[in-house]
């Protein structure tokens, strides 16, 4: 992915989905994402890492939902908003996860990014790959393999 | 990879398969012509069709091993084990270069050239020098081919030139006769009435069908909530068909075990050559089907454990003929299926595991104490074989013969639900015992419901539902903290799964005399038997298990998630998990629960479950479990006094009460008197204590009491000194009857106790003496044959299995190997009734096996055993 971000040309590898958690806006790369839902029902799972939602049934697949506020550490998210799901394959395995909202696809080319600010907190710096200005708003480009290396699988 | 070399990898693998089996058939019986003509064929054909795809290094592999293979169907070359050997060392290097194929698409680099030279030089220079016979016998010797199949087998190498001379090309060239071959034989065998497809396809399949049942179940609600006429019809049509079409895709995943088993018999071969044992291999039920999920998953476990088995397990030849075996091992494996379960048996009949170095290993490697292998059967001690660690240690390879990789072993099978055990007599053979599901894909799970939340449970080990509360007439007690259900006069324990499930936080609903209702889920793990505390129950489904998400599984407690007809994530809790979480089961070596019955598994030095209670000192006073029927709660006022005794009517009869403390219910200005009730057939009685204080698990060791009568001696439990109470002697105060059956011996009959647990022999001698038996009590076999020295007469002996020195088994044999004793009839009296445990006893001398608490089981033995020399 990275090798052809160096293309000046925009290829799909170099768009992103927006989505905003606790007022952060992020991106992950279009490529993974392979569904956004709405709200969904999500059955709880007991004993599960904390940033662990629950699961969720996408089309006879079960989903394992990671909560992105819980997963950053991030305050509760409040009861009037929904979480939307932006669902991202792993080793043959759908995650999906929750955010309070998701934006559009943006092309974010990789030369333009910056590296991670070194007051970068210590969560935040082990899940960004890198962080992009947009609209004069700092956007963290999520590595979602670390994002979903939590519980068991870490 | 392209499409054209992916067909070749698939049929190529077939063809590989396929030929493993044909060669090992034709090294027993040499002269088989249709077995060689498909060995033949099968390597024409791989040969064929790499010279079409360009696989120059393939290509001159199989050519030169086809040319051998060419001459030993014209009869030209005589089959020889070496000959073999080499066909199948041509054959593995096919493997290794398709292997290469596979992951990179291209022929990997090597030089073949050293082989190919073998083969030519096989194929032209050996050809002839040998007379036949030779060969055949030594075919014969190698392989142990039967008497009966001697004689062809010496004329055999004759018989396919007359075969092949009538053949237009009798010559080596053997292309041209090739495509004439498969026809000639293949006749009798009607082409396979299958298609093969890509396992993706069929996951494909399965997941758009659980979809599909869904969607009917979705459709099927709403047509209720309508109830229109017009859709009712077709949408019961529509159920069928799905219910249909979901089997025949389930069907689709099944696969003979076979197909697992199908390297095993070259791995056999290789193995007996390679360390000079005759093994001979014998498959049951190869055609048994399961999950091919499961399939590919027991695969890798069972080649080791038949590698094992060869390795280790037999014994080589000299030792054989030594031991009065048969030179030839046999390793048998086979499958059947077993209420929901297959049961894979791999066994051998070689030397059995080494039970004392096991033992001592398990010591030295610190995985167990002394004392507590000194308490464990020789099952507990052989199943250190599946523990971590234990294998990893090379020496013991060597040494035990047995364990290695067995924890690899262990764990892959459980991880499909499955379980494994070992039954070994030293000398006489190992056996190996793995039950798995039939399919991981489909079970029958009973949905729950805990603090809002739904989980399934596997029907699987399910073995009651009991309501709780309300006015059900069971209710959860609690002894302490640990929740309890009085189930038919036993005690189970009981696990809140919204405790384990960490759901309960907050205020925990008691489920206790006033509380709200519920439900028990009586759960069988192993021998053990426990309660899990549930909220609700709803139906059972057929549910399809799929795996957790890998972040999820370090918990324990799921064995898998699944979608529920109405769409909804359901999680599938493991039994298994919530037992070993919980501890109410122990893991491994020494399991045992802490329920009565199992609990019986006692002795001094080894754990048991005690209730602590409070009666009237300050003391603490403990009872095993084992021995309690059940706990009781009597109203005062319900307690009666006949004859100076306090009773209480208990299911249309008196129950008599007794009192630790001398003190009367009346006085104490409670309402309620705690009791626990002793049941003996149709009479129960009760002793009144204070306070239940805990039940604990303790090794037992109690100190010579002080002459106190009703008390054993004092013993330290959970820190604190104290009585353990002599049951017995209490159960005497009971009344005149407690003891005495209806029809007391007439003649006073001598028994011989052996018993190294000082508990146990003050429970039992009395119970015997109270039966109008004269009983002597000994610690341990080697008192007891000083007595036998002595020239003592008795009329029965009954003995403990497990003690130090001697055990019951050594101690049987002495018995029966001469002296006085020798036709006396002997019991064992032990924590453990299980079959093999039973035969082993009798294998020893032992006339009957009796369970620990078991009173009247021994008596009635007793009764039996002193019966027979009356009546002859």
């Amino acid at each position: 992915m990275r090798n052809q971000a160096t293309q000046s040309a925009v290829t799909d590898a170099d768009l992103f989905l927006t989505l905003t958690v606790a007022g952060q806006a992020c991106g992950v790369p279009v490529l993974v994402v392979r569904d956004v839902l709405g709200p969904q029902v999500i059955t709880r799972i007991p004993l599960a890492p904390p940033e662990v939602a629950g699961s969720l049934n996408l089309r006879g697949r079960i989903v394992t939902a990671v909560d992105l506020r819980r997963r950053l550490g991030l305050p509760p998210r409040p009861a009037d908003i929904q979480p939307m799901s932006i669902v991202v394959e792993m080793a043959g395995e759908l995650y999906s996860m929750l955010a309070d909202a998701v934006g559009e696809v943006v092309p974010l080319r990789q030369e333009d990014s910056a590296a991670n600010p070194p007051t970068l907190d210590a969560v935040w710096r082990e899940v960004s790959r890198g962080v992009h200005r947009r609209d004069g708003q700092l956007l963290i480009v999520l590595d979602v393999e670390r994002v979903l290396a939590i519980g068991g699988g870490r | 990879m392209d499409d054209l070399l992916a067909d070749f990898l698939t049929e190529t693998h077939e063809g590989l398969v396929a030929l493993d089996v044909a060669l090992l058939r034709l090294e027993r019986s040499p002269g088989d012509k249709p077995t060689l003509s498909e060995i033949f064929r099968l390597v024409h054909t791989i040969k064929g069709t790499c010279g079409f795809l360009g696989l120059s290094r393939l290509e001159r592999v199989a050519h030169a091993a086809e040319n051998i293979l060419g001459l030993y169907r014209d009869g030209v070359l005589t089959v020889t084990p070496a000959g073999v050997s080499l066909v199948l060392r041509a054959l593995d290097r096919i493997k290794e270069i398709v292997g290469a194929l596979e992951t990179g698409g291209t022929e990997p680099a090597g030089d073949d050239a050293p082989l190919i030279a073998e083969l030519d030089a096989a194929a032209s220079g050996d050809s002839g020098t040998l007379p036949a016979s030779s060969d055949a016998a030594e075919i014969e010797a190698q392989f142990d081919v039967a008497a009966k199949d001697a004689t062809p087998a010496i004329e055999q190498p004759a018989a396919p030139i007359e075969i092949a001379a009538p053949k237009p090309a009798p010559s080596p060239k053997a292309a041209p006769a090739a495509e004439a071959t498969p026809e000639e034989h293949s006749g009798g065998r009607a082409p396979p009435q299958s298609i093969r497809v890509s396992v993706d396809v069929l996951e494909d399949l399965m997941m758009l069908v659980s979809e599909l049942v869904l969607t009917r179940n979705q459709l099927m609600q709403l047509s209720r909530a309508r109830s229109d006429g017009a859709y009712s019809v077709p949408l019961q049509r529509l159920s069928h068909i799905t219910s249909d079409l979901q089997d025949g895709v389930m069907k689709t995943r099944m696969q003979p075990i076979g197909n697992a088993w199908a390297k095993m018999p070259r791995l056999v071969r290789d193995l007996s050559i390679e360390l000079g044992k005759k093994i001979d291999l014998e498959m049951r039920g190869a055609d048994t089907e399961l999950d091919r999920q499961v399939l590919e998953l027991i695969k890798d476990p069972l080649t080791h454990m038949v590698r094992n088995s060869g390795d280790h397990g037999l014994e080589g030849p000299e030792d054989r003929r030594r031991a009065g075996k048969s030179e030839t091992g046999r390793i048998m494996l086979n499958a059947y299926h077993e209420g929901g379960h297959i049961l894979i048996e791999i066994s051998d009949d070689g030397r059995g595991l080494n039970t004392d170095r096991i033992r001592q290993k398990v010591v030295s490697q610190g995985l167990a104490s002394e004392a507590e292998i000194a308490g464990m059967s020789e099952a507990e001690i052989h199943r250190f074989i599946f523990r971590a660690g234990f294998s990893t240690a090379a020496a013991v390879t060597a040494v035990s013969g047995r364990g290695v990789g067995m924890d690899v072993v262990k764990t892959n099978v459980e991880r499909i639900g499955g379980t494994i055990d070992v039954s070994s007599v030293e000398g006489r053979g190992t056996g190996f015992i793995i039950k798995i599901p039939l399919t991981l894909a489909i079970v029958s799970a009973l949905i729950v419901e805990v603090a809002g939340e739904r989980f399934a449970i596997p029907q699987i080990g399910v073995l009651e539902l009991v309501r709780v509360g309300g006015g059900s007439g069971s209710r959860v007690e609690r002894i302490k903290d640990a929740p309890v259900l009085r189930l038919r006069d036993r005690l189970l324990p009981l696990v809140s799964l919204g405790r384990v499930l960490g759901l309960d936080e907050g205020a925990a609903p008691e489920l206790g005399e006033n509380g709200d209702t519920g439900f028990v889920v009586v759960t069988q793990v192993g021998a053990n038997v426990f309660g899990i505390i549930v909220d609700r129950l709803f139906d059972t489904e057929e549910i399809v298990v799929k795996p957790v998400a890998p972040i999820l599984r370090h918990i324990g407690m799921f064995s898998g998630n699944t979608i529920l007809g109405d769409g909804s994530v359901i999680m599938i809790l493991d039994p298994n998990g919530i037992a070993r979480v919980t501890g109410v089961v122990a893991d491994g070596a020494g399991a045992r629960a802490a329920e009565g019955k199992a609990a019986s598994a006692v002795r001094s030095n080894e754990k048991t479950s005690l209730l602590l209670f409070r009666a009237g000192d300050e003391t603490p006073k403990a009872v095993p479990l084992g021995l309690i029927a059940r706990l009781d709660d009597i109203p005062v006022e319900q307690i009666e006094n006949s004859g100076g005794t306090p009773v209480v009517q208990y299911r249309g009869q008196l129950m008599p009460l007794l009192s630790m403390g001398g003190f009367a219910p009346a006085e104490s200005g409670r309402t309620r008197q705690t009791v626990l009730v002793f049941s003996e057939g149709e009479r129960s009685l009760g002793i009144m204590v204070d306070a239940i204080l805990d039940v604990v698990d303790e090794a037992l060791s109690v100190q010579a009491g002080q002459g106190r009568p009703g008390f054993l001696g004092s013993a330290v439990v959970a820190g604190k000194v104290t009585d353990v109470i002599d049951t017995a002697w209490w159960l005497g105060q009971g009344g005149g009857d407690w003891f005495r059956p209806a029809a007391s011996a007439s003649v006073s009959r001598r028994l011989l106790v052996v018993e190294d647990s000082a508990f146990f022999r003050e429970l039992v001698v009395p119970a015997l003496a109270a039966e109008g038996y004269e009983v002597v009590a000994v610690e341990g076999p080697v008192q007891a044959l000083r007595l036998r020295e002595r020239g003592e007469a008795f009329d029965a002996i009954v003995s403990d299995i497990e003690m130090p020195e001697m055990d019951g088994y050594a101690f049987a044999r002495d018995v029966r190997g001469g002296g006085t004793w020798q036709e006396l009839p002997m019991i064992a009296l032990t924590g453990r009734v299980d079959p093999a445990a039973v035969a082993r006893g009798r294998a020893a001398g032992f006339t009957d096996y009796v369970g620990k608490y078991d009173r009247e089981a021994l008596l009635a033995s007793l009764a039996e055993c002193l019966a027979v020399p009356v009546a002859a």
